[in-house]
């Protein structure tokens, strides 16, 4: 299995939402540090002048109470805050996960699905599904639907911003879209058990060319994602190798939506086995 | 017979949690051989094992949280130390069911056995003398709710011998959590320790309530109270109404894993995300009531030390009271990443943020005291001060995960990791260090040694930046909390760095021990009257260590600082002693073994249900019933204070202050 290392995270972003994430970011602490940088220089100031030694320093054994300071005491605080929450306002509304990206290119919708302990992506609409490598076009924007076949997850890819947790027998959704085409890392960010730290996959971004002569070699490799190569891809298992699926059962993601309970009894059959070791 | 319980709950096979086991067993065979052998047991056992006194039953507290934090602080170096070597190919060498289990306990202990352990330790002892009181409300549940904290910290290090701990998270969020995906007995002695302890510290919290709301001595209203009690009072009134929704919570997993409920399994009907926010409906409170004794032990050290009475005491009461309340209406922002949706997300963001205005306050108003103050360089005041630089870096990364769109990239990252670390090391353990090393010569008549003192504040404060920094930056490269391994070998470098500075932490805990034990083999040379410091607040007005009576007669009080007052109104303290004639002697209650006796079944209850040993549970439970029945029924309570023995103490403590 080929992982991608990175050297940069969030602090590298490859998409809209992620270079919107990271302006936010960046904003915010520049506007704290204008508080907080000279809060810790008077500390130090304060201590070191006023240390019971110096003595041109004045002694105030009694000052306690001024109501203009008390004013800008509470002001400063509250400015900042105001601000930083009509960022925090503005910013959860315009960068909602569900909410849809403007593009003129035509959206590419994935349906996720977290297992123990690697990930499904299937492509409704092409009729393809993949694990633990999630390719799409460069510039045209993600509608991704994700759930959980076992416990929660949270579906993260660094480099394009927006992570959102996996949840049994339930739906979210995640709007992403990455510019230019490159191998960028993902990663399961909620722990899931076991083998949750190989819960890694590659987001491969390709030209729009690329993308469809990947869709039609895909379409080819003659390996069909149905109820059983299902269950056998849902038992637990680590490090799973890149695998492509040359066509879905279309209703498969909504059942796992709505059967997720049904795979517990395997599950704890798994469970009990690999459990001998404390 | 023994339920789920056998021979292959030993872990005989893995060396690590063997030689952990092991050292464990000893290392208490030991105590306990050393205890007997010098015939130290009966005097354990009246002076402080059924002692009902708040200052014994405070120092166990601390003592107990200085063992916990040891062991905390063993499990926090080998995951260091796993993650400076798990990198590229590398696997480490804990294995993820071992290196699962440890993270796990290490959040438990340090969260519930030693900062909540070390924050009641300090208000135990402190409230009453502050007050101006001769005891807590109810000086017995005080016993018992110790022993359950006790009790509930004896059950999670079982699991190092016998079986497993959980390997979930120290949530245990479900549905890992649930029977499905954690068979073993781990998530049970999570629960089973979490709900015995709980119950000590709901117990505790009505306690110190009532404490403060009744029995404050004369002339003490509200607005006259040292800004510590206020803190407390904040704090306690957020165990009292915190601590039910965890007991709740956790309850609703216990049906689950042991009736076959589905509260929040993924079948029928269940839903995770219900326990998801009523934990944190207790968790994000639980943070404050860590927090806030530590800010009340930062205000009556900043304030000491400066010579000078805290600026601003209204503003910080108003400060405490709104945090007290706001931190109920925040739960949301520990997982934005559900998906909630803009409007529920910005709401919690911005009550999030309101909360560091409070808290900005608090900032600026320390900064006043310092300032046109006699600034005195002692250990407590240095522990202030890395507090303000580095609490304030903390509250800034904190405010930027309440922005959601941030929070979007930075959750369950590394980053994260580092900014609860920042928050509660740089507040809850510098607190804790500052309030042990001020009250330390109150509760024992001798000061700890100052220079160790301050080489262990240098390893904490130069350690915890070492730590914690490369955490925030390996945050930004996308590095997510609780891996096992990793392949990026670009991340190695910071985190050899993390554990370098684990290391010098390390340091400091162990000059800890070495600090005691040096300040303890030259008590007589250390030896300290009632005031070493210059204090302000009336538990300096008394002898260190102060009878088991504390105040003779019940002092009057006119202002928050009146001990300070009246040193400065030159009056004599003696003149508010008392007229042997005038009052009627104090009453002190009996000793009683019913805390200890508690804590000891329900340990077996536990043990029991976590094995599913249906019979030990039910008789444990039964004793437990019965321990409180005998005591229902007691014959005799409080004890009289007889004159004699206060003439012994005031002229054994004027001897001793005179030396």
């Amino acid at each position: 299995m080929q992982l991608s290392e990175w050297h940069s995270g969030v602090l590298d972003p490859q998409g809209p939402i992620a270079i919107a994430e990271r302006t936010i970011l960046l904003n915010s602490t520049v506007i704290m540090l204008m508080v907080i940088v000279p809060v810790i220089v008077l500390t130090l100031i304060f201590a070191w002048w006023f240390r019971t030694s110096n003595h041109r320093a004045r002694y105030l054994p009694d000052w306690s109470y001024s109501g203009p300071m008390e004013l800008v005491v509470w002001s400063i605080p509250t400015l900042v805050i105001l601000f930083l929450g009509g960022i925090a306002w503005i910013g959860s509304h315009e960068l909602d996960p569900s909410k849809p990206l403007t593009s003129n290119a035509t959206p590419l919708d994935v349906e996720v699905v977290s297992l123990d302990w690697k990930w499904l992506f299937i492509y409704p609409s092409l009729g393809i599904a993949s694990v633990n490598r999630l390719v799409v076009p460069a510039g045209a924007p993600l509608r991704l639907r994700l759930t959980s076949a076992t416990v929660m997850n949270s579906f993260f890819i660094p480099q394009l911003g927006s992570q959102i947790y996996t949840m049994a027998g339930m739906v979210t959704k995640l709007n992403l879209q990455a510019d230019h085409a490159g191998i960028y890392p993902g990663l399961s960010a909620q722990f899931s058990g076991q083998g949750f730290s190989d819960m890694r996959f590659d987001a491969v971004v390709m030209q729009t060319t690329q993308f469809a002569q990947w869709i039609e070699t895909t379409k080819k490799v003659d390996h069909a994602l149905n109820t059983s190569s299902y269950a056998q891809l849902a038992r637990p298992s680590v490090q799973v190798d890149q695998t492509l699926f040359s066509s879905i059962d279309a209703h498969l993601f909504d059942e796992v939506v709505n059967g997720a309970g049904m795979l517990h009894t395997m599950q704890t059959v798994q469970n009990n086995a690999a459990v001998a070791a404390p | 017979m023994l339920g789920k319980l056998s021979w292959a709950a030993i872990p005989l096979h893995q060396p690590i949690p063997l030689v952990a086991s092991a050292v464990v067993i000893v290392g208490i065979t030991a105590v306990l051989v050393l205890v007997i052998y010098k015939g130290w047991l009966p005097y354990l056992w009246r002076e402080w094992i059924t002692s009902v006194d708040h200052k014994r039953i405070g120092v166990m507290y601390i003592v107990l949280a200085l063992i916990m934090l040891m062991r905390g602080f063993i499990d926090a170096m080998m995951m260091r130390t796993q993650l400076a070597v798990a990198a590229g190919s590398a696997q480490g060498y804990l294995p993820p069911e071992h290196y699962n289990q440890i993270f796990s306990a290490h959040g438990t202990i340090m969260i519930f056995m030693v900062g909540m352990t070390f924050m009641v330790g300090l208000m135990n002892f402190v409230v009453p003398l502050q007050i101006g009181a001769r005891d807590v409300a109810f000086p017995v549940l005080n016993s018992v709710s110790f022993w359950l904290t006790a009790a509930g910290a004896l059950l999670i290090n079982l699991s190092l011998v016998v079986g497993e701990f959980a390997r979930t998270g120290w949530l245990a969020y479900p549905p890992l959590s649930e029977l499905a995906y954690s068979p073993g007995v781990g998530v049970d002695y999570y629960l089973w320790a979490l709900q015995i302890a709980g119950v000590g510290s709901l117990l505790s919290g009505i306690n110190l309530t009532t404490t403060i709301l009744k029995l404050r001595t004369y002339g003490m209203g509200y607005a006259r109270m040292p800004i510590f009690c206020w803190t407390a009072l904040a704090s306690n009134l957020l165990i009292i109404a915190a601590f039910p929704i965890l007991t709740a919570t956790l309850g609703m997993l216990l049906l689950d894993r042991y009736l076959g409920f589905h509260f929040f399994t993924n079948d029928f009907g269940g839903n995770a995300m219900m326990y998801i926010n009523l934990i944190w409906a207790w968790g994000h409170p639980e943070v404050y009531i860590l927090m806030l004794p530590a800010f009340g032990v930062f205000s009556a050290v900043i304030s000491t030390f400066s010579s000078k009475p805290l600026f601003g005491y209204r503003s910080m009461i108003m400060a405490t009271m709104s945090i007290c309340m706001l931190s109920f209406m925040v739960w949301l922002h520990h997982f934005f990443t559900m998906g909630a949706g803009a409007d529920v997300n910005g709401f919690f963001g911005i009550m999030t943020m309101i909360i560091a205005v409070p808290t900005g306050v608090k900032v600026f108003n320390w900064l006043f005291t310092l300032y046109g103050g006699r600034v005195r360089f002692e250990t407590p005041l240095l522990w202030a001060l890395g507090f303000m630089i580095t609490f304030v870096i903390g509250g800034m990364t904190g405010v930027l995960l309440a922005i959601p769109p941030a929070d979007f990239v930075l959750h369950n990252s590394l980053f994260l990791i580092a900014h609860f670390h920042n928050v509660i090391i740089g507040g809850v353990m510098f607190g804790a260090y500052a309030g042990y090393t001020f009250w330390f010569p109150k509760a024992f008549g001798f000061t700890l040694h100052e220079r160790l003192g301050k080489a262990i504040f240098w390893c904490w404060l130069i350690g915890f930046y070492l730590a914690f920094m490369p955490l925030y930056i390996l945050g930004l490269m996308g590095a997510t909390r609780r891996m096992q391994h990793y392949s990026e070998m670009s991340w190695q470098p910071l985190m050899v760095v993390a554990l370098v500075g684990a290391v010098i932490i390390l340091l400091g805990i162990i000059l800890t021990v070495v600090q005691l034990v040096v300040s303890i083999r030259a008590r007589q040379s250390r030896k300290v009257g009632g005031d070493p410091w210059n204090g302000r607040t009336l538990e300096w007005s008394i002898s260190s260590p102060p009878p088991s009576y504390n105040f003779i007669d019940l002092p009057q009080v006119s202002a928050p600082d009146s001990f300070w007052l009246t040193k400065q109104s030159d009056k004599p303290i003696s003149d508010q002693h008392h007229d042997p004639d005038d009052v009627t002697p104090p009453t002190i209650p009996s000793p009683s073994a019913v805390g200890f006796v508690t804590a000891f079944f329900a340990v077996i209850t536990g043990f029991a249900l976590v094995w599913h040993i249906d019979w030990m549970a039910i008789m444990g439970l039964l004793c437990i019933v019965i321990t409180w029945l005998v005591y229902a029924w007691r014959n005799s309570d409080d004890n009289e204070v007889s004159s004699q023995t206060i003439e012994t103490f005031d002229a054994s403590s004027a001897k001793s202050q005179t030396t």
